[in-house]
Formats: structure tokens, sequence, C-alpha cells
């Protein structure tokens, strides 16, 4: 993992009262690589969003840290978060509350290029704002004056992704940047990444519900559930061959078309959600290589 | 198909506006046999959900259902009923569970009372015999009759989803349309819940008419699936032979917009 960009090296967060935490993250640690995506799933409260959240520095961990480019991020202070923020920018879940109703979208992109590039003049940022545009497959003339209420929800997230592209990020964390898209306008999002990471050498942090997207733009994947990382590891090996009981039984619920309900498969993990929910909720401290590339923090029976 | 216990017959619904009317639901005709599990799938703004208020009679305007319209419950014509009869037309013979259903109970009262009320309001019921029927319904839906005492806030939201649908199975409706049901729950609750519902529609004998966006979940439940594009209900078959061999270049499209989650991946053929 020393190649990674962004690390996060054992954090735990807790929210709550002392005697009765909640543990948001339970020592967490993953790394992010360049030309690489990372997705993260698990249900909501498994905290995912604490995840990005950590990263964002949006939280100071409770304990670990985390390392950007090999080096711990100390205090956060107003001028090292904007440096960070520089590098590190974030796709959030609703695209229609992500854009301000009362600016335009040129202003929506502007901005960024104001904070973070102030010596470029007027006519350099209008370059700039329309190489992001298309960049992002939009055109460029039609979308600058246009305010977010005249744009469509794939549009709109179109935006959010140039919005985040425009201060040159290294990192990206997407947090269910799809859950909000029809299905067909889904795919347009997910290729988009999936071309930036590749052309830009973005490392990636995909956060999501949906196991399927997951697959289609993550080489490496990592279950989560009350606030550990139960399971992660090469993508395919990790959906082919799930061996943490919580992971089965995820995979287990997921809509898919090619198994029927009456598709008793699974149905063993089904009739013990209470026991396997109740041991993933326990510190699983220990971690086990099952496969090449492909990890288990093993449940206590 | 003989004797539906939904049959819709050109459907027609605009949604009136100050210089054009917008075309709702256009033409649409589609039956559900007893017990059956139809599924209406569709994009957002589609006219699904048009459909499904339509059918218990809920759209109000600008909604307007036109002339030449027939929406059969049973054989019972939905859209001739008077204010008396609508009334006991719904929950007794159509239940709907809304998308933000697990919100729809009333905070400030206890689930016995929530399921008193419905039941009080059709029926001839005493507050005991009525507290032994919520106790078996609830029990259908996997949920201990000791949470009737219990407020809303202090079941989750898988559990106020589930309670929903016990009260809309409290006067054994001939059909339940469930509008999104388990969209803003995670995926191991949504599989609970139809699981649970797939057992109890074939005990109980009821339809489903089951609305989603989640193209994978509905070919996964239903029997048969309808595909709606702008208003229109573009193809209707069984589910498989949907997911097998779409015969509309619109379901086609769906599919491959799809990302799958074993064996070979889509490419990027689709359209972006």
């Amino acid at each position: 993992m020393s190649d990674a960009i962004l690390a996060l090296d054992n954090v735990s967060k807790t929210f709550g009262r002392a005697d009765k935490p909640v543990y948001a993250a339970r020592s967490v640690s993953f790394g992010l690589h360049p030309g690489r995506t990372l997705a993260l799933v698990g249900e909501s409260g498994s905290g995912k969003t604490t995840a990005a959240r950590l990263i964002m520095r949006e939280y100071t961990p409770d304990e670990g840290q985390l390392l950007f480019r090999g080096t711990p991020l100390g205090k956060a202070n107003a001028k090292a978060l904007k440096a960070y923020r520089a590098s590190v920018q974030m796709v959030f879940q609703d695209p229609f509350a992500a854009l301000n109703p009362t600016h335009t979208i040129r202003y929506h992109l502007e901005r960024p290029l104001r904070l973070h590039q102030p010596k470029l003049n007027s006519r350099e940022r209008t370059a700039a704002i329309e190489e992001l545009l298309t960049r992002v497959k939009l055109d460029p003339a039609l979308l600058m004056p246009k305010y977010p209420h005249e744009l469509s929800g794939g549009q709109r997230q179109r935006i959010s992704i140039a919005r985040a592209l425009a201060v040159n990020p290294q990192v990206i964390v997407a947090d269910e940047p799809t859950s909000m898209l029809d299905v067909s306008v889904r795919l347009g999002i997910l290729n988009l990444l999936n071309d930036m990471k590749a052309q830009l050498g973005l490392a990636l942090l995909y956060i999501t519900h949906d196991i399927a997207t997951a697959r289609y733009v993550a080489e490496d994947i990592m279950v989560m559930y009350a606030g550990q990382i139960v399971e992660w590891g090469d993508t395919e090996s990790v959906l082919t061959n799930p061996q943490h009981p919580y992971t089965r039984l995820l995979l287990s619920a997921v809509p898919d078309p090619d198994r029927r309900f009456s598709d008793t498969r699974f149905s063993e993990e089904l009739n013990r959600i209470e026991f396997i929910r109740r041991q993933s909720a326990l510190p699983q401290p220990e971690t086990r290589e099952v496969a090449n590339n492909h990890f288990i923090r093993p449940m206590p029976e | 198909m003989t004797n539906p216990v939904l049959s819709i017959r050109n459907l027609n619904i605009d949604y009136i506006g100050a210089e054009k009317d917008f075309h709702a639901v256009k033409d649409v005709s589609f039956d559900i046999a007893p017990g059956e599990f139809f599924g209406l799938a569709g994009e957002s703004g589609c006219g699904k959900s048009t459909i499904a208020f339509a059918v218990s009679r809920l759209h109000r305007p600008p909604a307007l259902i036109r002339k030449g319209s027939q929406i059969l419950v049973g054989g019972r014509d939905v859209l001739a009923l008077d204010d008396n009869e609508l009334r006991s037309f719904r929950w007794r013979e159509v239940a709907m569970v809304f998308q933000s259903a697990m919100n729809s109970l009333n905070p400030v009262l206890t689930i016995e009372t929530q399921f008193y009320d419905v039941l009080k309001a059709h029926s001839r019921i005493s507050r005991a015999e009525a507290r032994t029927r919520a106790a078996e319904l609830l029990k259908l839906v996997d949920i201990s009759p000791d949470r009737l005492t219990s407020y809303p806030h202090q079941c989750s939201g898988g559990m106020r989803q589930r309670i929903v649908i016990a009260i809309c199975l409290a006067l054994n409706p001939k059909l339940l349309i469930m509008d999104e049901p388990t969209t803003a729950l995670d995926v191991v609750v949504q599989r609970e819940i139809l699981q649970r519902i797939d057992v109890l529609r074939k005990e109980l004998g009821f339809s489903v008419l089951f609305i989603t966006h989640d193209l994978g979940l509905m070919v996964q439940v239903s029997d048969r699936i309808g595909i709606m594009l702008e208003g229109e209900l573009v193809e209707v078959n069984d589910a498989q032979t949907i997911y097998r061999t779409p015969q509309h270049a619109y379901t086609k499209r769906l599919w491959a917009s799809m990302p799958k989650l074993h064996g070979e991946q889509i490419r990027e053929g689709a359209k972006s």
C-alpha cells in the first residue's frame, strides 16, 4: 500500500454518549491509488458516509490518522484544508441539492477556479469552464447560462463532477452519485467516472449500496458493516466468492434478475439475519487473507 | 384473462395546464389476474404512479381521467363510484402502500390505535377484537404483537414499512398497490419485506401492482411486467420473457444500461 495517494490508517470514529458509543468507523484502514477505483458498499448506517467525511476532513478521527502522499495530516487549519481540498474533491448523492438554485452553471464552475487558481484572467477562466463542460460531455454554450432547475438529474450530476474536476484533484470521493438517477442515465455517469479515472489518473472512492454498479466501476471493493470493513479485496473475487457471513447476506439480498425469489441458494443467510447482524457488529480485530488480494475479518462464532 | 382483479382499458390521464395539457398516461390497457404479482416499470415521469393513484381514485386536479377510460376492480367500475361507495372500496378492495409509507403513520398514536382506526371505519368491531386482529396482522409481517403499544418513532424504518403493509392487509383487499415501497430501505430489509409479501399473496390470494424503477428487483419478484415509456405501455409480458427476450427497443436499451452482478459485464455500447 506504499503507492497509495491517500490512506486511512486504523481510523476510528464514535458518536453518541461515552457509555453508549456508536461506532461509525472502527479501525478502518484502506488506501486509494491513482487510476484505480475502490468501491465501498454496505447498508444505510454502516458508516460509508462517515468514511467519506473522514476523508474530506469534515470529521477528525478519534484514533488513527490520514496519510496523504505518505505524510500524516496534522490538525486541520484553514490554509491546510484549502490546499488539501485542491487535491481531494467530492461528488454528492443528491444532484438536486448539491447545486445552488440561484446561480447559473457558469457561476458554479467559476467559483472553484477563482478560489484555487486566482491567477487565471477572465478569458482563461471561460476557456477552462468550456473545457470542463466538454469533458463531462455537455455543450458549454448551451449550459453555461442555465440555472440548475433547467437541467435534468443526469446533467446536474455531470455539473457536480465538472465542479469537482475544476481544481485538478487527484482523489475524488463519490458518495452514491447515481442512486437518485434513472437507470438509463446511470450508466452515462458511471462511464464518465471511468473515463476520468483513466484519462486523468484519478484515485476514486465510489460509495454505493448498488453492488452491480460497484462491479462495473471498481477494481477493488470493501464491504462495511457497523463501522468495520468486514471483507475487502479484488472485486471479482469478493463478489463471486464471498467469505464473510455479512457479505453473503448482503449479496443474497441484492436484486438480481437472474435469480427468482423462489431460488433458495441464500435462504440460510436470510434465516439468520439477526445472528449475522449481531455477530458482525462485534469488534473483529483479526484479519485473514482468503485468496490473493481478498481479505476478511472473521466473524466471532 | 378470465375475471381479472384489475382491468384497465384505454386509460388516458392528462394534467391540465394553463396553456397546454400534459398527457401523462396514453391509452393504457392491461389486466391483473387474481393472485398475480404485476410489475409496472419505467423512469421518473413516465406515468406509472399516476396510474396507481387513478386505480384507487386518489388522483387530484389537475389530473383528469379522460372520457372513455375504464378501470374495473373485480368487475366494478371504479370511475363511477360515488363518495360512499368509494369509502368502502378503498382498503376493502384496493389498498395502497406509498413510497414514503413508513412516514405515513401518525406519530402521536400507538400502532394499535392506527389499526383500530382503519378497522372501525370499515367494520363493526370492538376495541378488544381489533387488538386481536391487529396482533394477527402484525404476526403476518413478522412483527411481535408487543409492538402494538409502541409509537412509530420506536420502530425502525423497515418495521414501520411492514406495519403499514399489515394495516393495508387488515380488510383482506383483493389488490395491493405498492408504489416504490422499499426505495428508502436498504437491500437486506427490502428483501425481507418483499419475500414476506410474496409468501402472503400466495397464502391470502391477493394481487399486487408493484411499481418501481429497480428493474432487477422487478424481474426477480414479478410474474408479469409492463414497461412504460412517456405515458405509453410499450411492452407487457411475463417477467422472464421481458428479461430474456425483450421485444421493444426501449426495453432492450434498459437492459443494456444495467450493470450486471455476475457473468459477462455489459459493454459501453449503451448510449450515454
